[in-house]
């Protein structure tokens, strides 16, 4: 909670500039919150007078904590197989598991799963809950939650990751309602912080800032992390316990009933596996001009990339596109041409081992984030790029 | 087919396209930086006009925020909505998701009757996609997200198309429901005095504080948020990287170069 000492006020209204929300005005040198304070304390860190003070922890745990142990990751299948986003979680899990001296346990949800196990374990998993059943053959909401659910009433785990996959995002919501507890989506961020509390950190306002966030009083504390962000651990040969349950329709699960499905066409571009994506933005100009994008990625064994502006142009489908609302990559090289650096495609694309940028316009904001900056024409240089790759 | 009554949440965020980083400070710059409704809350507005224009029935806009949505709300008016109801009070502020939908939920029940609630998937400021389902979860109500299309078949159940990763589904849900749209639904229409009703004047927007909702502050807003934000910060930009000088031909020797130094290429 924020609260105010007026009468310290000298009116600089550094705390002003601070706000991100709009949360405090100062007129003249009387200070005073709005509405849209949200007591995150930008403000009590820029003043110098000390006429805004944090005033502590609101209140207390609403639940016994320490009763609560164990990172849990909620698995994810795709096409019968371990969604990629699950095996990175499981190694984020690992290591949280491990500075809490706690297990890490999988939780698996499908039909016809029983030989993913050892998957499991050999990506960090202690131990796996597995429901196979033909009432969890497709994700539906109402089955789904319901049986994780009763899973975390009945062992309490601290710590629950989920992926911020469209599954992900429709199940995890309806868990934190269920046990009144905290969420936080797309974390890029995950650590134990000095308290043993889970320190979650992720980008807002649109990627404009990083916010760190934790869930002091409830548990479990729940997070969702987008594919492509952490990273998987090897644990090969690693052994572990799997507990399987049975699972039988209720009434409630066929609420919502699958009518069909149609499989998008199999895409032939993987960016998230890609070591090399060279992309392109509006100021390639062209839809053609792709072509040389397309050639200098196939040098370098890598695929082609977009941003939103190419594809909201139908310049290129959507599965290209890097971004908020697209892919978030992390090549070894990330090649943007005549992309501005959008924060919103920064986000998809700011983790790449190299970054490098080609550009006309020397205040693009791209090169703020490039390991190389090429100020130039990427109609004239990539063939050049080209050109010399082949001597 | 029977009319529909039909609740759209809707939010009022700053234009986050238009926000920038200034340099300097490292600091979020504000000022000037237009608020709009929500852009997915449009589409969501837009799929419930629609329905309410070709079966009847009321399209009501409910928003949680601060006297200055009271704007969102009449631009809502202004796209054909009927009537518009404003949570405000300094008791809600600071809310997270879940209590955020809490205090959305509780208006929802004292509105009383309707078939159907729309939402955006995501606010552009907050982009966690999770108020919608827990509004869905607090009514203890059947969910659909990601919807990309909406039809209301003759037996009075909805069908939804939605856009998932790998595949399009079609589902089949009886009223009532709660759904989340993405911006493929639709193209949603532009606020007009055509589209006046009578509820469109300032004097058209109910508002409801804590104390007509019938909830204590332990409830409400920041306290009762079991998330909390510790720190904020903006990301780290400053250019950590070169510039290659030269013309194309140079600029391309010298990266190359670089790469192969690197053993990258």
């Amino acid at each position: 909670m924020i609260q105010l000492v007026p009468e310290k006020c000298i009116g600089c209204k550094l705390c002003v500039k601070a706000c991100l929300f709009g949360g405090i005005a100062v007129d003249g040198k009387t200070p005073r919150l709005t509405d849209s304070c949200t007591g995150c304390g930008a403000c009590v860190d820029v003043c110098r007078v000390a006429a805004i003070v944090a005033s502590g922890e609101k209140t207390g745990p609403v639940c016994d904590l320490a009763a609560y142990s164990g990172v849990w990751v909620i698995a994810e299948l795709h096409e019968g197989e371990l969604h990629s986003v699950t095996l990175e979680l499981l190694g984020k899990a690992r290591e949280l598991a491990d500075a809490r001296g706690a297990d890490v346990t999988a939780v698996l949800l499908g039909s016809g799963i029983a030989a993913l196990d050892a998957e499991l374990f050999s990506h960090g998993a202690d131990r796996v809950f597995r429901a196979d059943s033909p009432v969890l053959a497709q994700y539906r909401t109402a089955p789904y939650e319901r049986v994780v659910a009763g899973l975390i009433a009945e062992h309490k785990p601290e710590i629950i990751l989920i992926g911020a996959t469209t599954l992900g995002r429709d199940l995890a919501p309806r868990l934190a309602n269920r046990f009144r507890t905290g969420l936080t989506a797309d974390c890029t961020g995950l650590e134990i912080g000095p308290d043993g509390g889970l320190l979650q950190t992720r980008p807002a306002f649109g990627g404009n800032i990083m916010a760190t966030i934790a869930t002091p009083n409830h548990r479990p504390q729940m997070a969702t992390v987008r594919p492509g962000v952490m990273q998987a651990k090897s644990c090969a040969g690693k052994k572990g316990v799997a507990i399987p349950f049975a699972v039988s329709e209720e009434p409630g699960d066929g609420f919502v009933r699958i009518l069909k499905t149609l499989a998008r066409e199999k895409s032939a571009v993987s960016l998230e596996k890609a070591e090399v994506i060279v992309s392109g933005g509006r100021g390639m100009g062209d839809p053609k001009n792709f072509k040389l994008l397309a050639e200098l990625a196939e040098m370098l064994s890598g695929e082609v990339g977009a941003s939103r502006a190419a594809v909201d142009l139908g310049w290129l489908p959507h599965e290209h596109q890097v971004g908020q609302t697209g892919k978030t990559v992390k090549p070894r090289i990330y090649i943007a041409c005549g992309i501005s650096g959008a924060v919103q495609h920064l986000a998809g694309m700011q983790a790449s081992d190299i970054i490098i940028a080609i550009n006309r316009d020397p205040a693009a904001p791209i090169f703020q984030a490039a390991t190389f900056g090429l100020v130039g024409d990427a109609l004239k240089i990539v063939p050049e790029l080209i050109n010399q790759l082949n001597r | 087919m029977s009319a529909l009554n039909i609740i759209v949440t809707i939010k009022q965020v700053p234009d986050t396209a238009e926000v920038r980083i200034d340099p300097k400070t490292n600091s979020l710059m504000r000022e000037g930086v237009p608020s709009i409704i929500n852009p997915e809350d449009l589409h969501a507005l837009e799929a419930a006009l629609v329905l309410r224009d070709a079966q009847g029935g009321t399209v009501t806009v409910l928003s949680m925020g601060p006297p200055q949505a009271r704007d969102a709300l009449e631009e809502a008016l202004c796209m054909g909505a009927d009537r518009a109801i404003l949570l405000s009070d300094r008791a809600f502020a600071g809310a997270d998701t879940l209590i955020t939908a809490f205090t959305l939920s509780r208006a929802i029940m004292k509105i009383g009757k309707y078939d159907l609630i729309l939402a955006g998937r995501q606010a552009i400021d907050g982009d966690t996609a999770q108020v919608g389902p827990q509004i869905a979860g607090f009514l203890d109500l059947p969910q659909v997200t990601y919807a990309e299309g909406l039809e209301i078949e003759q037996d009075g159940s909805l069908i939804v198309q939605r856009g998932l990763e790998h595949e399009t589904e079609w589902v089949q849900v009886k009223l009532p429901t709660l759904v989340t749209v993405t911006g493929r639904i639709n193209h949603p229409r532009y606020p007009s005095l055509y589209n006046v009703g009578p509820a469109c004047q300032d004097s058209g927007i109910t508002v409801w504080t804590a104390k007509d909702l019938q909830l204590p502050q332990a409830m409400l807003g920041l306290g009762a948020s079991p998330t909390t934000v510790r720190k904020i910060f903006a990301p780290d930009r400053t250019m950590k990287g070169e510039m290659i000088p030269g013309d194309e031909r140079e600029m391309a020797a010298a990266l190359i170069g670089k790469l192969k130094e690197m053993h990258v290429i």
